[in-house]
């Protein structure tokens, strides 16, 4: 039964850590909360959708599955990051030396904007997953996992080791750290400031949408207003685990997955939402920096 | 000019997968005649938001006082039930303005005091048999110190953290109104709410609510501006400008953001018992995030800071969708693109904060 919950809370931590990977890296470089993010995350999980639709339509689900999964995996992504990538082009560019109270709000009406636009062209009942996994469960001691948890849990680990290597190692990585540290002294260097914020989104963005197709494949269902609880579960994890670092929003990810899928088998399902908002507070209350947030302070 | 037309076609290829093809097409077709629209627009009346609108208060409200008092006997009693709800936000809204407009705390979860108030009414007069008024006292002092409540942890933090801190608290709240079904009957809410009894004269009348109402909104209106306009008032300001500036100057930022948070949520309170007494029910479906997000719209849209801003800002955007009943599934569509538009070309909202303080142009 623990371990079973534990499994259960790793693969929806896995999933939140995505998220959260998203908000951790737009804001350690915006310094902005981007509201909007987990509605890019309901559109990947749209997206998935639609694009495996397509692909069942055009009969190449019934050609070779993995191909036309793996298909709707890339094109959602591209989708889903080119949201993103537009969503800072219009509402958060222009904004860039605002006060700080401005770009928030703007995000804000993003997100609005988003989840309504979503609502009006794919309707307000909830979308299905087409049934075209296979489902296979392994056991192990008595826990039952099935295929497409192992699948969840490996897979945000790979993306998540994926990300930090590229930040570390690559060129484009390093820029990003730099104007993460000091956006003047990174111009000054000759890092183009405007490029490193898009690729940020667009990184941010892809790694929502792999995150909204994983939660669309493991419940089935998906609608319209789901970005906004996973985005606030997401943000938590971020805070959790230290908002900024990386190796932090994937920590906090998993162990906001283990506390909800605990607490809620444990304590109290009803309130299984508000878990999330209660470990937030107190965090902040205790240790605003996180678990593994730089010991700087907090920010102003 | 073909840079502004390319990203448009970007966007409506963006919109496929959602819409079709044929639905990015008119998408395209539709951004486009919009901006052209507004190219001319501006083309005619200059670049927009340079205007500011300069608005002599005193005089607006000589003018506006007849009107408001007349209202319920020339216009039909759908709209007299329209501008009750409208008088219930300007209510919530001048407090969630002390807060945001006034002291900069950018506070996402207001909607838990306007539910904190309608539940407390709803409970006291149910349960107890209070009446209104005799139950308002409770009701205001168990939402005020629900904001001082809050205020402890909140007032730790800074800028955004506060704002999600808040969002947090307010979801709190509305989970447990949910769920605690032994109090708060759950998702069912509670109903037959009584009708507040003036003299011995119980005002279920559209028309006698609207002027308990209305008095409600005057003395708001008018307990804020004086507020505003005292040593609290320009404390406030001074923070919202600058808090560690503020500090400096010898203000104690600490106990004038406690009293902002608590005078914020007595409002708030008070506008979630007028909202109780009005509707005779109450349902946690009421106070969710997106209604703080509404009121912080209001307040947006008026103007930060501004009380004429408050009231205009909660006037449109309440009637507004009223009037657009055909279009209601557009509306938040709206909502959202309005909110960024705002912030792009007018962040300081429909009336320019000109009056300021006393003696000062204000910041």
């Amino acid at each position: 039964m623990l371990l079973q919950q534990i499994i259960n809370g790793l693969t929806v931590g896995g999933v939140y850590a995505l998220i959260a990977l998203g908000y951790t890296l737009v804001y350690g470089i915006l310094e902005l909360i981007n509201f909007a993010h987990g509605e890019i995350y309901m559109i990947g999980a749209y997206l998935g959708i639609i694009f495996l639709g397509i692909f069942t339509a055009s009969g190449l689900t019934q050609y070779s599955l993995f191909l036309s999964l793996f298909l709707t995996f890339i094109m959602s992504v591209i989708v889903c990051s080119a949201y993103g990538f537009t969503v800072e082009k219009l509402a958060y560019k222009p904004l860039r030396n605002a006060p700080r109270l401005n770009p928030l709000i703007s995000a804000i009406g993003v997100s609005i904007f988003l989840q309504n636009y979503v609502m009006l062209t794919q309707g307000a009942t909830d979308k299905v997953f087409p049934h075209v996994l296979p489902v296979t469960t392994v056991k192990f001691l008595d826990v039952t996992m099935t295929s497409l948890q192992i699948f969840i849990i490996i897979a945000s680990i790979l993306l998540m080791a994926g990300l930090h290597v590229f930040i570390m190692k690559t060129k484009t990585g390093k820029a990003m750290r730099a104007v993460a540290q000091d956006k003047v002294m990174a111009s000054l260097m000759g890092i183009n400031i405007d490029r490193i914020i898009s690729v940020t989104f667009i990184i941010g963005s892809g790694l929502a949408a792999v995150a909204g197709l994983m939660v669309a494949m493991y419940y089935g269902l998906v609608n319209y207003s789901i970005g906004y609880i996973a985005g606030i579960k997401a943000f938590t994890a971020a805070v959790l685990g230290g908002i900024g670092s990386i190796p932090g929003a994937m920590i906090g990810g998993f162990v906001l997955g283990l506390i909800e899928s605990l607490g809620a088998s444990y304590l109290s399902s009803e309130y299984k939402d508000a878990y999330a908002f209660i470990v937030l507070i107190v965090i902040l209350l205790i240790k605003p920096t996180g678990l593994l947030g730089k010991s700087e302070g907090q920010k102003p | 000019m073909l840079k502004k037309v390319l990203f448009m076609l970007w966007c409506a290829l963006l919109s496929m997968p959602f819409m079709g093809i044929k639905g990015g097409a008119y998408l395209f077709l539709g951004i486009c005649a919009c901006y052209a629209v507004f190219v001319l627009l501006s083309l005619v009346f200059g670049k927009i938001g340079k205007p500011s609108i300069p608005v002599n208060t005193g005089l607006l409200t000589l003018l506006l006082m007849p009107a408001a008092v007349a209202f319920p006997f020339i216009a039909r009693d759908y709209y007299t039930d329209v501008a009750i709800l409208a008088g219930i936000y300007i209510i919530l809204a001048l407090g969630v303005n002390i807060v945001i407009g006034f002291s900069g705390l950018l506070h996402l979860g207001f909607a838990a005091f306007y539910g904190i108030g309608a539940y407390s009414n709803a409970l006291l007069t149910t349960n107890f048999g209070l009446g209104f008024w005799s139950a308002l006292p409770a009701t205001l002092i168990i939402t005020s110190t629900a904001g001082l409540l809050l205020a402890f942890p909140a007032l730790r933090l800074r800028g955004d953290y506060l704002a999600i801190v808040t969002l947090g608290f307010g979801e709190i709240i509305r989970l447990v109104l949910n769920n605690w079904d032994s109090v708060t009957k759950g998702p069912n809410g509670i109903s037959n709410i009584p009708s507040p009894v003036v003299f011995g004269f119980e005002m279920t009348s559209l028309t006698s609510y609207y002027y308990l109402v209305l008095s409600f909104v005057l003395l708001a209106a008018f307990v804020v501006k004086r507020v505003y306009h005292s040593r609290t008032g320009r404390a406030w300001l001074s923070i919202r400008e600058d808090e560690t500036a503020a500090e400096a100057m010898g203000i104690n930022t600490r106990k004038y953001k406690f009293m902002a948070l608590t005078f914020g949520a007595f409002w708030a309170g008070l506008a979630g018992a007028l909202f109780a007494s009005k509707m005779h029910f109450v349902s946690p479906e009421s106070f969710t995030f997106m209604e703080s997000v509404f009121v912080v719209c209001m307040i947006i849209l008026g103007g930060l800071g501004s009380i004429p801003g408050v009231l205009l800002g909660s006037l449109i955007l309440v009637l507004l969708p009223e009037m657009l009943r055909d279009f209601q599934l557009y509306r938040m569509l709206a909502l959202g693109v309005g909110l960024v538009l705002m912030m792009i070309f007018r962040p300081e909202g429909l009336i320019k904060k000109g009056a300021g303080v006393r003696g000062q142009g204000a910041a």
